[in-house]
């Protein structure tokens, strides 16, 4: 059942904490994002934004706390088990098969979702839907003329797709992508903008990132996160007017800040 | 150490690995470049291959070479049993003889047991007993040693390894003790005229499984388990953001690997009528590891090479010389500075030159490494007969044979001789790898623009 269906969120976090040793790192979250919204986190370096992706995506155990998707409870699950239910991430540093070809990748992607699993018993070949589902993703991020090029060979901003396109294969109803445009030129970002928004349509979509324009491109909602704390979830309207968000994140003036962070 | 520097083949070569899609290389279109054989081509290459299976011993009728080509089949199917977890899994084993020895024990028993008329089966199922019993431990041992990946792997496999050595020591009823159980391979009713007695016929007994287990293994590089290997291989932990448990994907894996490694043990029982704690070895299962690497444990057929220079050299070497060890060790040393991809992709590379043309101008630089290199060779192979000679034949006086040529190996001249010819060669050969790398860069670099250009086109 999709979350549309049971009108629970698609993601729900309930007092999240998350210590490494004895620095609390995630100090009680409490984010509810409803199914097809994309939300945005923002926050200051080492605000938290990584570590709340991998406690979500079941990288990391949470300490105390809870985490449902679509109202079922993942806080204790394997990250594999995670994704099953219908959560996909991607990764800060690119994280993809870099002796796989392109197609190979996103092929490997889609397999378990499309119920192929552990199989020994399949001929690859002979598995069209596989073949179809990504050569659609490969459509839509724009790699099409690239598909036999072994991965590790591509260059940054090819790679960077591919890490969306793996991160979408499978299918995932709610995606979450981590600083998906880092280290990119303004065209490259405003391409990835595009990009993002057209393989996210009709999901639920949480990003982590720091460019602003981005943000303010692309997100329905923006939560602020400053030392492992929520101060503010809003639309982006109201985050750019939020006094505290100014004054503990974005510094004094709006106009400094978007500087500092554009 | 600057790795790329010292390397003769690029390290790029050890990308056109068993997962490359199915068939396709670095290009698209018309103008692709295959790495690995599609289609009609693929048929080709097996067809190919089965005619050699099959005339191999009317070209080599003798019967050292006979026993030479069973011996080969049987570490074909072995090595590539190892690459299923190695090249294509990414899983470094020092442990898999495991499999293959305990496969043949199982084997060699069951062997025994239709002598004895307690069980009914055709001896060419016998290997089938080997790989159930491989497999049979590989989900046992499996279990153990998948829960973990990369170093810890390594380590535990090794400890397994010692484990079974150490038992098949301790239970002589079952491993039978130093001296091993033995066989007799013709029990059972004769099929078709067919005893085994010959070894002939051991012989198109090891081919048929040796092809059917390369099928079989290349079919499973193409399955969704065997590409999702592929992907652990390259990066486990995003495997596991796609929905992948690694740690089954591993276990699963190293079953299959377990299974073929035992038809190669149950193969090895039928063939030496012997077998004995050597088989579960350290020794076995380092040499798997060494076959594969020398062969290019990035390609498929890589550890079929391997195998093939592996048991030429263990077995047609070792009638030579007492060092064929120590031979094998510089080779592989060797191959892992300058080649680090294996003598397939030392193949895959000069073929794709020559596809664009260039090979001619390779040629000069490779006559001089030949030459050298051959020098070298005679000037390292002087020196460590005659150690040899001096250490463990040296009470019977000093004089001996090198090359033909008697030499007294007390002389000094000699000893001057020798020396001064391995220490020129050896210069000359690294001049002479100088100046190939130099032009073989500039090849791959212009091979590389060439590329490119199409792509755009």
């Amino acid at each position: 059942m999709t979350a549309a269906q049971t009108g629970a969120p698609a993601l729900q976090l309930t007092d999240v904490r998350k210590s490494f040793g004895k620095t609390e790192i995630i100090r009680g979250v409490n984010l509810s994002i409803p199914a097809g919204e994309r939300h945005a986190i923002i926050g200051p370096n080492g605000a938290g934004k990584s570590t709340l992706f991998n406690l979500v995506s079941g990288r990391f155990p949470v300490s105390t706390g809870s985490i449902k998707l679509d109202g079922r409870e993942t806080t204790r699950l394997k990250p594999f088990e995670i994704n099953r239910m219908g959560l996909s991430r991607s990764f800060q540093v690119t994280n993809i098969f870099h002796r796989l070809s392109v197609f190979e990748n996103i092929r490997a992607a889609t397999l378990y979702s499309l119920g192929y699993r552990y199989s020994f018993w399949h001929r690859l070949a002979s598995l069209r839907d596989a073949a179809e589902r990504a050569e659609e993703v490969l459509q839509m991020i724009g790699l099409r003329s690239r598909r036999d090029t072994m991965a590790g060979l591509l260059t940054y901003a090819e790679q960077r797709a591919l890490e969306i396109g793996v991160t979408i294969a499978g299918g995932a109803d709610v995606i979450l992508l981590d600083e998906p445009t880092a280290g990119m030129s303004r065209s490259e970002s405003d391409a990835a903008v595009e990009l993002i928004r057209r393989v996210t349509k009709g999901k639920t979509l949480v990003m982590v990132e720091h460019d602003m324009s981005v943000v303010f491109g692309l997100a329905d909602r923006i939560s602020v996160l400053v030392y492992g704390e929520v101060i503010a979830s809003d639309v982006p309207s109201a985050i750019r007017g939020n006094a505290k968000v100014q004054e503990a994140y974005l510094g004094t003036t709006l106009e400094n800040a978007e500087t500092a962070h554009g | 150490m600057n790795r790329a520097k010292h390397t003769l083949i690029p390290t790029r070569v050890q990308a056109m690995a068993p997962g490359m899609t199915g068939g396709t290389g670095a290009l698209q279109g018309g103008r692709t470049i295959r790495f690995q054989p599609v289609n009609v081509g693929r048929y080709f290459v097996w067809g190919l291959a089965a005619v050699l299976f099959a005339v191999a011993p009317l070209i080599f009728t003798s019967g050292f070479a006979v026993t030479l080509l069973s011996q080969m089949g049987i570490f074909i199917i072995f090595c590539l049993s190892y690459n299923v977890i190695f090249g294509q899994g990414g899983m470094l084993s020092f442990g898999h003889a495991v499999y293959s020895g305990l496969g043949a024990f199982f084997a060699i028993h069951a062997l025994n047991w239709i002598g004895a008329g307690t069980l009914s089966l055709p001896v060419a199922l016998i290997p089938l007993v080997g790989g159930l019993a491989g497999a049979f431990f590989g989900v046992l041992f499996g279990y153990v040693t998948t829960k973990k990946s990369g170093t810890p792997f390594a380590m535990i496999t090794l400890g397994i390894g010692e484990l079974v050595f150490a038992c098949s020591l301790m239970f002589p009823g079952f491993f039978g003790g130093e001296g091993g159980i033995t066989t007799n391979r013709v029990v059972g009713e004769p099929f078709l005229g067919i005893t085994f007695g010959p070894q002939i016929q051991v012989y198109y007994l090891v081919a048929l499984w040796c092809f059917a287990s390369m099928i079989a293994m290349f079919a499973f590089s193409h399955t969704p388990l065997g590409r999702i290997s592929n992907a652990v291989r390259d990066n486990p932990e995003r495997v596991e953001f796609i929905g992948y448990n690694t740690q089954r994907v591993r276990y699963l894996v190293l079953i299959v690997s377990a299974f073929f490694a035992g038809v190669s043990g149950g193969l090895t029982a039928i063939n030496f009528e012997i077998v004995s704690a050597e088989n579960v070895s350290a020794v076995r299962s380092g040499g798997v590891l060494l076959a594969t690497f020398i062969g290019g444990a990035g390609f498929f057929f890589g550890p079929i090479l391997g195998a093939v220079v592996f048991a030429f050299a263990a077995i047609a070497l070792s009638e030579f010389t007492k060092a064929w060890q120590l031979y094998l060790g510089v080779f592989f040393v060797l191959m892992v500075m300058y080649a680090p991809g294996g003598l397939a992709s030392i193949i895959l590379m000069n073929l794709r030159v020559a596809k664009y043309g260039k090979f001619r101008r390779l040629l000069d630089p490779y006559w001089g490494l030949l030459l050298t290199g051959a020098a070298a060779l005679l000037g390292i192979v002087a020196v460590v007969e005659l150690t040899y000679f001096r250490t463990l034949e040296g009470f019977s006086g000093s004089k001996t044979t090198l090359f033909g040529l008697p030499v007294d190996s007390a002389s000094p001249e000699v000893w001057l001789t020798v020396i001064v010819l391995l220490v020129a060669a050896a210069a000359g050969f690294e001049a002479m790898r100088r100046r190939f790398k130099r032009e073989w860069d500039v090849v791959q670099e212009e091979i590389e623009e060439q590329v490119a250009r199409e792509v755009k086109l």
